[in-house]
């Protein structure tokens, strides 16, 4: 079980390779990439920041409860922070089990944890060179969202 | 009683108050207090409300009372993944 930051390219490979286990029937990753699109606006890259000590508290927090949850074997989660390009992998999950269905269930649970409760933030730059704060607006639709108080 | 703290801020309240960390010295007496100050003196964008608070390195609620030499970080929104 590991929760890591890193600031350089996230290798998948590498990462599948570390959880080989011969009692495993059944191994779930999910990448998070970063879109060319966000709500109609055309994306050129992102900056991802974090507060490192509360970002690896919760995420090993968060990789515990999926551990109590489903009977996995391991659980990987990956996030980047600095600046990505278009396709970049922003965020890697991958899940060992003896059966898919825990598997599946770990990775999706260890997701939508992460994104709602490890302190990273998004910065997006667009195409016609404006910028934004993902969550963070103060007018429009944005600024009233449930949800999107985080933590 | 006056007292001294660090102050880091993330995102878009580092942007907008121009730096990452700083010590603060301030007669007031907790966390949400303190937020209200800085607020006023660089005018954040973002109410307390729509913030957590951290003090050394644990979420703590904004009622939280202030002693010196306490590490403090205000956390916008987040969004990561």
């Amino acid at each position: 079980m590991a929760f890591h930051l890193t600031h350089s390219a996230i290798d998948p490979d590498a990462l599948m390779m570390g959880l080989r286990d011969l009692r495993a029937g059944a191994c779930v990753t999910f990448e998070g990439r970063v879109r060319d699109q966000n709500g109609g606006k055309g994306v050129k890259s992102l900056d991802y920041e974090s507060h490192e000590t509360l970002a690896r508290k919760e995420g090993d927090r968060i990789l515990g409860e999926a551990r109590e949850k489903f009977p996995i074997l391991d659980a990987v989660c990956v996030h980047r922070t600095g600046s990505l390009s278009l396709g970049d992998i922003a965020v890697w999950i991958g899940v060992t089990a003896a059966h898919r269905g825990a598997a599946f269930e770990a990775c999706r649970y260890i997701i939508d944890e992460a994104k709602d409760r490890v302190p990273i933030w998004k910065k997006e730059h667009y195409a016609d060179g404006s910028t934004e704060w993902i969550n963070c607006a103060t007018r429009g639709p944005a600024a009233g969202e449930t949800g999107a108080m985080g933590l | 009683m006056k007292k001294t703290v660090s102050v880091s801020y993330f995102a878009i309240l580092r942007e907008e108050r121009g730096l990452g960390s700083e010590q603060v010295s301030t007669e007031v007496a907790t966390a949400g207090e303190l937020y209200e100050e800085l607020r006023g003196r660089h005018g954040f964008t973002l109410a307390a409300g729509r913030l957590r608070v951290a003090i050394n390195d644990e979420l703590e609620p904004w009622s939280s009372k202030l002693n010196d030499g306490d590490v403090l970080a205000f956390l916008p929104p987040i969004a990561g993944g």
